[in-house]
């Protein structure tokens, strides 16, 4: 945000950045080889639904879409939407766990259709979802604002496994920009799609 | 890609600027005036000025730099850590992530009164706290608080705290400057025929109404600034959860809750009353002008920090409005008006 704007006091809503999701893919593969984790085929998009019918519309439009590929093979089973606690909504999207091009072209269709129709700055993070041999749980979080990923590992009971999420950070550091910022690891319990 | 639904509000823009170029202009003036007298009278009230710039800039910088932890012990608050307040801490989470800002400190104030302000330095220093009022009496839903956690975090984005204590600057120096006259003129009585050249008025004299009209210009140009502030962080925080009618529900709410808690809250809340959601001050204020009818509405209206609660629904309304356009047709022309 420039000076100007800020002296007058009109932040823009910022435009999230798309194409780093992308790499997720062969940072899968990495991830596998370096710590066992394999991707489940399930992933979510998380964005702020804004009040009013357009965006509704869009909303079920982007369902539609996503749906129409369900059941033929590689299309994965329906959307399924969910609204959690805090207003915002996940579209979560379920594959095999080795179609994850096929997930991350679904996710992709939500960002798109989302900034075409001007709500850009709605979207909060793409979070796809891995699990090892153990059944322990991982997520690689997308923040779109950043263009940046983290891993949150959620053990029981409101606690995160913070030795495993900075292994998983030390291993994919060479295939995807992982968020410096620690603050900004923000939990994500519970979210549709893990 | 470069279509937006979030085009800047001109009008208030327009505003703000102009509102800030007469309070630069007051400032030049003022200055102008201060060194026009002196170099008139061979400087004889040089040393009242200086003592003042140093005190009053001395004074802000020191506010400043200390207005996290000021308006914190100030209100008693104490800051959270996210194991102590979980539900709070993920709103300013997702927020900050929206916004694409670093996260502030969050803290919670015992107080009654149901209201939330944010205030620091720069962004790395910057602190959001809320009332016990509002996290547990005031009946607001998720989404309500969240509108309210919007508004102060598009403070702390707009540098509201910096912004303003760089247009108080002048008003702290200009009343400084009243009262050092004032004193000067009341002991150092005896020693100024010899210094005032013109045989007329004394020259602290002169400067302390030239203050006086400075301050009193300033005070009214910072609440007009103020109000402006307050409307851009509503506009800001509306657009950042995408939910106008949340942050309007959450303003009536407070607005009502204020009105249900004793005095010596508000009092006690006085001195933050410019970082506040809503007016801490509404209820003394409209006490003590009760029989005033239009005119006194009016005049209260004009020293408030806050704008009433109509201009903030009216606001929101035409956001609800911006954001509901559908989306055949250029987006970002549409909204501009």
């Amino acid at each position: 945000m420039g000076f100007l704007d800020t002296l007058l006091g009109r932040t823009k809503p910022v435009q999230p950045k798309l194409d780093d999701l992308f790499a997720l893919p062969s940072a899968a593969i990495t991830l596998q080889a370096s710590s066992g984790f394999t991707p489940t085929g399930s992933g979510s998009v998380c964005f702020r639904s804004v009040e009013g019918k357009t965006f509704s519309d869009i909303e079920s439009d982007v369902r539609d879409l996503l749906n129409m590929d369900a059941g033929k093979p590689g299309g994965g089973l329906p959307v399924e939407v969910t609204r959690d606690s805090y207003g915002y909504t996940w579209l979560v999207s379920s594959h095999l766990s080795d179609e994850l091009d096929a997930l991350v072209t679904d996710l992709h269709a939500v960002n798109s259709a989302l900034v075409d129709n001007g709500f850009g700055p709605q979207l909060l993070c793409t979070l796809v979802a891995f699990r090892d041999e153990r059944e322990r749980r991982l997520a690689l979080v997308y923040l779109y604002k950043r263009g940046t990923f983290y891993p949150f590992a959620p053990l029981s009971g409101q606690q995160r496994d913070n030795a495993l999420e900075i292994q998983i950070k030390n291993a994919l550091a060479d295939d995807l920009k992982i968020e410096q910022d620690l603050t900004r690891w923000f939990p994500v319990w519970g979210a549709p799609g893990m | 890609m470069a279509r937006t639904r979030y085009a800047p509000d001109r009008g208030l823009t327009v505003r703000m600027t102009v509102t800030m170029f007469l309070l630069g202009l007051v400032f030049v003036a003022f200055v102008a005036a201060i060194i026009g007298i002196l170099t008139a009278v061979h400087a004889s009230g040089a040393a009242i000025v200086l003592v003042a710039l140093i005190f009053g800039g001395g004074s802000a910088i020191a506010s400043l730099f200390y207005s996290d932890k000021i308006a914190l012990s100030a209100a008693g608050a104490r800051v959270v850590t996210p194991q102590e307040a979980p539900e709070l801490h993920a709103i300013v989470d997702r927020l900050c992530a929206l916004a694409d800002m670093d996260k502030p400190r969050v803290a919670i104030a015992p107080t009654a009164m149901p209201n939330a302000f944010a205030t620091g330095r720069n962004s790395k220093n910057s602190v959001l706290c809320v009332t016990e009022g509002l996290l547990y009496r005031s009946d607001l839903d998720t989404e309500e608080l969240e509108g309210v956690l919007a508004h102060e975090l598009s403070h702390v984005a707009h540098k509201d705290v910096q912004v303003m204590t760089v247009a108080s600057l002048l008003a702290i120096v200009a009343g400084l400057l009243v009262r050092f006259a004032f004193y000067s003129e009341l002991f150092g009585g005896g020693r100024r025929s010899s210094n005032n050249n013109q045989g007329g008025i004394p020259v602290v004299l002169i400067i302390m109404a030239v203050s006086v009209v400075v301050y009193a210009v300033s005070f009214l140009l910072i609440r007009v600034l103020s109000r402006y502030r307050e409307l851009a962080a509503d506009r800001s925080g509306a657009l950042l959860t995408g939910q106008p009618s949340a942050l309007a529900s959450a303003l009536t709410k407070v607005s009502q809750g204020m009105s249900r808690i004793p005095n010596e809250d508000l009092r006690a809340a006085e001195p933050l009353n410019a970082f506040y959601f809503a007016p801490a001050m509404k209820l003394t204020r409209g006490g003590g002008g009760g029989g005033g009818g239009g005119g006194g509405k009016s005049l209260s209206q004009l020293f408030s920090t806050h704008p009433s609660l109509e201009k903030r629904l009216e606001q929101l309304a035409k956001i609800q409005r911006e954001l509901g356009q559908p989306t055949v047709g250029g987006l970002s022309a549409g909204s501009g008006d």
